[in-house]
């Protein structure tokens, strides 16, 4: 049997306030009293005009423009930052490119110096010609030893 | 000789109906709801639509009884709307139990009756809130508005045995409150 059943009592004597415990009847009175007194203070209170309830269309313009300039600003933002890191980027490539071209010429110039200075030494360390190889034949030994 | 239609006597009987029902429907939807804004729109939503379907009421109950009936629906439907909204956990401006309880009128009594009194009215107040909506009204009509059952349950399309089992029940449980106090 539910617990509420309990206090099912035969119809006609059931919740009447008077037939209630005197405890429960006076809260129940008191309960009624407060709520009548509330009530007849707030019929009676001076009221303002409302305006009929509507979409306030204008607040809601309001924030859609608002977040569309939120998301304009955070997305411009953002676009100008990956352009930034583009820039950046194409940037460095083009200073890597640079050093390495730099780098590219100077070793291309090592390599004529030193072809350069190649042909220098063979050029200056040909033989002797002929036509002064008699002369050579007349200088002695002591000769060259004295000097 | 002034003539008088149809529709000015309909006017004129329903500003009649409006003034002199108008303050047990508020109070009703106040206990209801605790909330005083929700109570007033749902006031007026009663009285408009009583106002738009008044040539169709023939008079088969009184028409304190068809606005009740009104009242009862609106107020329905508004906790049925509230529930299908994500907030339905928030309550609206309802006034919380102890500002609810101070409206208890002083009386002959000492300091100390009007806080055992304050405190025994917001008890009641709590165990309202615990009653499932149907309970909730039945209770409401009975112990604030004073309605018969029969009168109960024209207003609120039950049978009279259903709305004395809900009554008890709300009863049992507003006892129940009232015991644990005790204890």
């Amino acid at each position: 049997m539910n617990r509420d059943d309990e206090h099912v009592k035969p119809a006609g004597e059931m919740e009447r306030l008077e037939t209630l415990e005197p405890e429960l009847r006076e809260a129940l009175g008191n309960f009624k009293a407060s709520v009548d007194a509330w009530s007849d203070a707030m019929m009676s209170r001076p009221r303002e005009a409302k305006a009929p309830a509507k979409t306030n269309w204008s607040a809601i313009t309001k924030w859609a423009l608002g977040c569309v300039v939120f998301a304009g600003t955070v997305s411009g933002g953002l676009y100008q930052n990956h352009q930034q890191q583009e820039a950046a980027k194409v940037e460095s490539a083009r200073i890597a490119e640079q050093q390495q071209r730099a780098m590219d010429a100077a070793k291309l110039a090592k390599t004529d110096e030193e072809d350069l200075m190649a042909k220098v030494d063979s050029d200056i360390a040909r033989e002797v010609p002929s036509a002064l190889e008699p002369m050579a034949s007349l200088m002695t030994e002591d000769d060259t030893q004295g000097n | 000789m002034i003539k008088v239609t149809a529709q000015e006597i309909a006017a004129q009987e329903f500003d009649s109906v409006v003034s002199s029902h108008r303050p047990q429907i508020f109070r009703f939807l106040l206990a209801s709801t605790r909330d005083v804004d929700l109570a007033e729109t749902l006031t007026q939503d009663c009285f408009l639509k009583a106002h738009r379907n008044w040539s169709n009421f023939r008079g088969e109950s009184s028409a304190l009884t068809w606005l009740m009936r009104i009242a009862i629906n609106l107020q329905k439907d508004h906790w049925r709307n509230r529930r299908m909204q994500f907030w339905r956990h928030t309550r609206t401006n309802a006034v919380d139990l102890d500002e609810a309880s101070d409206w208890l009128p002083s009386g002959e009594r000492t300091v100390e009756q009007r806080m055992l009194a304050r405190e025994r009215v917001a008890q009641v107040w709590l165990s309202v809130e615990n009653l499932s909506e149907r309970q909730r009204t039945v209770f409401l009509l009975r112990f604030v508005d004073e309605m018969e059952l029969k009168e109960i349950a024209a207003m609120t399309g039950m049978g009279e045995g259903t709305v004395k089992a809900h009554l008890s029940r709300a009863l049992a449980k507003v006892r129940r409150e009232f015991g644990k106090d005790k204890d």
